[in-house]
Parts: C-alpha cells; structure tokens; sequence
C-alpha cells in the first residue's frame, strides 16, 4: 500500500457570493407580525433580509453562489474534484445537496458531501477542504454554505422570525505552497443541544435566545484567540474578524475581547440577516466585493451555533 | 467576607452604567429592569455574567426572568 502526496498548504483563491432578490425591511415584517424597526434593530442589529420565494430552493441558491466563486477563481468545472456543502436547513435529507450542486454546476463525478454543523458549518468545511488538499484525497475544492432558514422558521415566532433569513456563499480551495488556511480549533457543547433545535419534522426551529447569547459572549472569544494562536498571528495583525453573522451584539461583544485592534469587523447581519452556514462566506465575499479588505491580509473566522457547535481558523484573504 | 446590600448595590449602578449606559445613581433597589429601567432581555445576561465576575454567585437563565427588580437581584447574590 502507498499513500498519495499531499500539498503543503492550501489557500483561498476565491469567494462568491448569492442572495435571493427579494429584500424584506422589518417594516414589511411589522405588517405580519407583532414588531416593529426599533426593537429588531437594538436586539439583533438587523435592517433588512432577504428571503428566497417558493420557487427558489437552497440548491438553487448553492448553484449561484458555487458558480460564481468558480468563475472568479478562473478554474473550469472540470478542476473541482471535492464538493461540500454546509448547510443544515436541506428541505429534505434525501439526496445530498453536494452532488445535486456539483452536477448543476456541471463538475463531473467529484467528491461530494454535507456538513451539518449548522452555523459553524462553512468553518467545518474549510478545514475539511483544507486537510483533504494537504493529504492528498483532493487537489480542488468547492466548498458552499447555503440556507432557506425561511422553510424550517415560523413567521409568527418573533424570536426567530426577525433574525433568520437566506443566502449562500462558496470558497474555492486550491493547494499552496505556503499556508493560506490556518490550523482549525473546533469543538461543541452537546449539554446545550436543546438551546437552538428543530424537534421534529413537523416542528419550527426554535431558539434559547438568552442561553445563547450568554454561551456565545462568554465561551467563544478564547475559542478565536486560540485560533490566533495556532496559527501564529497576533490579533493584532487582523486585517478582518468574520464572526457568524447571529447577531449584531454578540458580534460587537466578541470582537472587543478578541484585540483585533486593525481589523474589519463584518456586520454584514444589518443588510443580511442570520443565515447560518451562509454567513461568513458571504459576509466576507460582500467585504472583498466592496473593497473593505486587502488581498493578502489575514482574516479569523469564527462560526458557532447549533449543536452546539463552534470552529475557528485564520485563512489568507484571496 | 460576603459583600453588604450598599456594596452590591454600587457594584451593580457600575456595571448597569457600563452595559447601558444607564446613570448608576438611577439604579437603586426598588428599580424594576423593564418597566422603570427599560434593559433588555440580552442586557440582562449581559448584566448577570458580569455581576457573577464580580460577586462570584451565577445567575443562571431560568432564574434570572424572575428577578424583576434591583433588589431581587441583590438577595439573589447575597442568598
């Protein structure tokens, strides 16, 4: 028996990003529920959302943004040979979003896997990405987090309803020579499953709110420093801090612990909203989009939410 | 030495000023959080994890919705 070679790192080469069209402001959602702009704004930070139409699916959404990370990145469909898609809002479990993407975006036989870490999810991925490169059993990978939160909340739930909402965004991993993708720092809490959960397939998801705000202002920020550390960056050397979009005081809370004293702070939640596996990946291709980071420059990432779950890693901004 | 009722009290007006910006003189026993205060439900976790930092009693989520005033607060820690 032989094993492969692997690459000695892997990076970045590009992001891409995909939001449904339709924008709801929480004035269109005072129309349907008991709430109005001012509370959203000072509990979650939010402005506005979007929220992707029946006709719309969490595939097509992953098609989109897939297909744009692989436009930017120059490679052709035919390079990508692993696929995967985090994302834990599938409409149903049966097949696999990867394959159906992968064959939409017309890659030809690849690896091709989910990831349900929920919100931490495109976290999870990038590391999967990253090792697979550096062991040998991938040379490209598409990596997506694309979700219709909107299909598993109850608009009349207030607590989810207002924060929740849909997109997706993609990275195309590719191998490096030096590294591009830091050591993942990763791990869970199972004691407060029950905090963030879905209790049956005919049930909303449902949300502890103060338990986890509490859990992700106290556990998480150590969870990012070590992340730093592993990697051998000082926060300092930031150019941008990309939290999960959850919500806008949670982020503010950690990044102020953090000392990522240069860094961009995303805030992409006030224009998108929480969506889950998506919010990273979109939040820092919109940064890159609007020219608010430096090519080059070292961004953290940090995604928690069910499970409980959480990852973190430094990554090369392409 | 646990902490007296006066004690607790300016170190609570400190940490309610910080979080919220709250005058610390306006907090006093009788204040209720919601209606004479106007904090929130996620200042209030803010508010419980840093009065466990600083009197070292946790104010777990299932108890702090029925500490409705400053002063349930104050023997809650002092208990």
């Amino acid at each position: 028996m032989k094993l492969p070679q692997g690459a000695p790192g892997a990076k970045v080469l590009a992001f891409g990003h995909y939001q449904p069209a339709n924008v709801v402001t929480n004035d269109d959602l005072a129309k349907l529920i008991e709430t109005n702009d001012a509370w959203i704004q000072s509990r979650v930070g939010i402005k506005e959302r979007r929220f992707a139409g029946p006709e719309e699916s969490e595939i097509d959404l992953a098609v989109q943004a897939g297909g744009k990370a692989l436009a930017a990145s120059g490679l052709a469909a035919g390079d990508i040979d692993l696929v995967i898609v985090a994302t834990c809002t599938l409409e149903a479990q049966i097949p696999n979003a990867a394959g159906r993407v992968s064959h939409r975006l017309g890659i030809d036989a690849p690896g091709a896997y989910d990831v349900n870490a929920a919100c931490a999810g495109f976290c999870y991925a990038l590391a999967s990405a990253s090792d697979a490169i550096r062991a040998g059993s991938a040379k490209n990978v598409l990596v997506i987090g694309t979700e219709k939160l909107t299909q598993w909340v109850d608009i009349q739930d207030r607590a989810t309803s207002v924060i929740f909402a849909d997109g997706a965004g993609a990275a195309v991993v590719v191998p490096s020579e030096t590294p591009g993708i830091g050591p993942v720092v990763w791990g869970s809490a199972g004691d407060k499953a029950d905090a963030i959960m879905i209790k049956d397939r005919n049930s909303a998801l449902n949300q502890e709110g103060q338990t986890v705000f509490r859990w992700a202002t106290t556990a998480l920020h150590p969870i990012a420093r070590e992340a730093c550390e592993r990697a051998g960056v000082d926060p300092a050397e930031l150019a941008a801090f990309v939290p999960h979009q959850a919500n806008l005081r949670i982020i503010e809370a950690i990044a102020r612990k953090i000392g990522a004293t240069n860094a961009v702070v995303a805030k992409d939640i006030v224009l998108a909203g929480n969506t889950s596996a998506a919010s990273i990946p979109l939040a820092l291709s919109r940064m890159i989009e609007r020219g608010e980071v430096p090519s080059g420059g070292l961004a953290l990432l940090l995604g928690f939410g069910a499970g409980l779950t959480y990852a973190s890693q430094v990554i090369e901004i392409p | 030495m646990a902490a007296t009722e006066q004690e607790i009290l300016a170190g609570l007006g400190k940490i309610i000023n910080e979080i919220t910006g709250i005058p610390a003189a306006d907090v006093t026993p009788e204040k209720n959080f919601v209606d004479d205060l106007d904090i929130d439900s996620l200042s209030m976790v803010e508010i419980a994890v840093a009065a466990q930092d600083e009197f070292g009693a946790e104010i777990p989520d299932d108890q702090l919705k029925h500490l409705k005033t400053v002063k349930d607060v104050i023997n809650f820690i002092q208990a």
